[in-house]
């Protein structure tokens, strides 16, 4: 089976609910880093001693797993239903496919190191 | 051979003597008063002793209170500078420069102490001329328990001395603002030992030394009224500080870049340990545990107060939101601006004196410095220089006697202090002590800049500053917050 990798960029107060969910649904390994980005939201003015300084890069959440193919389409459901709020700036999800998976332990490959 | 005269003289005498010693209350008199006789001159000394006893506790008793006081405010000053000054200019750097430029403040503390022992304070306090002090007090000979009653009457000259030192710190740590981010600490430490000696001291003298030029309170000629240093120390500073970002030119990357403050936490902890710590600085110039010190006191916090206020309040005109920045900031320039004024105006002054000065030093901040484009990093010059100037001239407006009567007339009785009082002269006084400030500030920075950078180079390297001066010049990081385990 192929495997593929999901980076979902969320909002940073969503990250619990989607890990809460991902955990749920049988997702078992994931990597979460902290990001700063921008799509189409606009950034915000902040000032200090009397200079204007315009922050633009915003901060999110990237959630990162590798997946077997299989369960792809209810993991995304499950990010798009537990993340979105209906505002810019809810986030995107990325998809690519992954060569291979090596689980460090025991040299299992493919899947079985998923 | 007896004759009939001599005989009655005789048997006369010898009447009288009888009649004196057959008089026994007479006789009980004299002996009585001839046996207490040593008693009454004993009470008489007695008294005399215990007056002049109890006359000794009670200077003694004064002197302790003046002498703890001086002490505990002496340690406050100290506390403006570490930590005080040193979280409120590290927060406002960029993170890469925290230790940097704290490191420049804590030198201070080493470095100027050394040069006041050895010789800085006897060029301040030590008689001389109007100018500078002699040596008389090198290595602090004669400085000892007893006091200077030139300068006060009530504390030893060594507390006095201890003292003024903390001020001899902090002013050159001030400067520090203005050329944060790219002063080679080497050149840096070099600078201010210069100009401790060549600005600070001299101006000490004048203002506060017996017989400099400015000094109010020993009939100076041109006596600036100037309580706790708004000239010897923010507008020496201040305007220094501003030299020396000329002198250096702007940062890497400024304006364009932006360089906000890589923590507003440490700031306004250090922002609130300079206005507690202030308390020694303005109300222990009254340099006694008196009525005096509690008015500078209550001026000095009423004077933070307002000018919190006053610029937080424009930026809440400005911008539609108050910052913690701008208020912390605010604070700071209402400390400076009442710095002179404090043992001289009412508490209602100060409120305007703070309130002023808030909304100035914001305006020079936000407005003045953008306008002529020179990059004083942490305000120095915004915040010490113009506040230092406004409220030396505003002493000149509120100074009351009622509060303070500095000037007297030949019987003793108080003189009008300030211009609301009716004394217009002393606003003249105060522009010549403001004057010669600046040019004392202007004049030997730009000389002793000269000096320093034509021998040990005064800018760091840009790849020094791009790296940071906590790695480039100490070797360190400040927040080593570790990737492995």
């Amino acid at each position: 089976m192929t495997m593929t990798k999901i980076e979902a960029i969320i909002q940073t107060s969503k990250l619990e609910e989607v890990k809460s969910a991902l955990q749920q649904i049988g997702v078992e390994g994931m990597t979460v880093v902290e990001v700063r980005g921008h799509g189409r939201q606009k950034g915000h003015a902040e000032f200090y001693r009397g200079r204007e300084y315009t922050v633009d890069l915003i901060p999110k959440i990237k959630l990162e797993t590798v997946l077997p193919e299989n369960m792809v389409d209810l993991t995304i459901q499950t990010i798009i239903e537990t993340a979105a709020t209906g505002q810019i700036g809810d986030g995107k999800i990325f998809l690519s496919k992954v060569a291979d998976a090596i689980r460090i332990r025991n040299q299992d490959r493919g899947v079985n190191a998923l | 051979m007896p004759t009939k005269n001599s005989n009655l003289l005789y048997a006369a005498h010898k009447k009288l003597t009888a009649k004196v010693f057959m008089n026994k209350g007479w006789l009980k008199l004299c002996l009585l008063l001839l046996l207490l006789s040593p008693a009454f001159a004993h009470a008489a000394t007695d008294v005399d002793t215990r007056l002049q006893a109890l006359e000794t506790a009670t200077k003694s008793a004064q002197s302790a209170g003046d002498n703890a006081w001086m002490l505990t405010c002496a340690a406050l000053v100290l506390l403006m500078t570490g930590p005080g000054l040193a979280l409120f200019y590290g927060g406002l750097v960029r993170k890469k420069n925290v230790l940097g430029t704290m490191m420049q403040s804590f030198a201070m503390m080493a470095v100027i102490t050394v040069l006041w022992g050895l010789i800085s304070f006897s060029f301040s306090f030590a008689p001389g001329n109007s100018l500078i002090g002699g040596l008389q007090n090198a290595f602090l000979h004669g400085v000892g328990a007893a006091p200077d009653p030139d300068y006060s009457s009530t504390i030893p000259s060594q507390t006095f001395m201890i003292y003024q030192l903390m001020f001899a710190i902090i002013t050159p740590a001030l400067i520090s603002g203005a050329f944060a981010e790219r002063m080679k600490f080497s050149a840096m430490t070099v600078f201010m030992i210069l100009w401790s000696i060549v600005v600070y001291s001299p101006m000490a003298h004048m203002v506060w030394g017996k017989g400099g030029l400015l000094n109010a309170a020993l009939g100076g000629s041109f006596p600036t009224l100037d309580f706790a240093g708004g000239t010897v120390v923010h507008i020496t500073s201040g305007v220094s500080a501003l030299v020396c970002a000329l002198y250096l030119g702007k940062r890497v990357g400024y304006p364009k870049e932006p360089m906000p403050p890589h923590s507003v936490v440490l700031s306004f902890i250090g922002a609130c340990l300079l206005w507690v710590g202030w308390f020694g600085f303005n109300a222990g110039s009254a340099l006694a545990a008196s009525s005096l010190a509690t008015s500078a006191f209550v001026a000095t916090h009423f004077a933070a107060a307002t000018a919190a206020i006053g610029w937080a309040g424009a930026e809440w005109v400005r911008h539609g939101k108050p910052s913690t920045l701008g208020a912390i900031s605010g604070s700071v320039a209402g400390l400076v601006a009442i710095t002179p004024a404090a043992g001289f105006v009412t508490p209602m002054s100060a409120l305007v004196i703070g309130l002023m000065a808030g909304v100035v030093c914001y305006l020079m901040v936000a407005f003045v410095k953008a306008r002529f484009g020179y990059d004083d990093s942490l305000d120095a010059f915004g915040v010490h220089g113009a506040g230092g100037t406004l409220g030396a001239l505003l002493t000149g407006v509120f100074a009351s006697s009622a509060v303070n009567p500095i000037f007297k007339d030949g019987q003793g009785n108080a003189l009008p202090s300030g211009l609301l009082e009716g004394n217009a002269h002393q606003l003249l006084n105060q522009c010549v002590g403001i004057g010669i400030a600046w040019a004392i500030a202007i004049v030997g920075t730009l000389v002793i800049l000269k000096i320093v950078d034509v021998t040990v180079g005064l800018r760091v390297s840009e790849e020094h500053e791009v790296q940071g001066l906590d790695v480039s010049q100490h070797g360190e990081d400040g927040y080593y917050w570790e990737a492995t385990a």
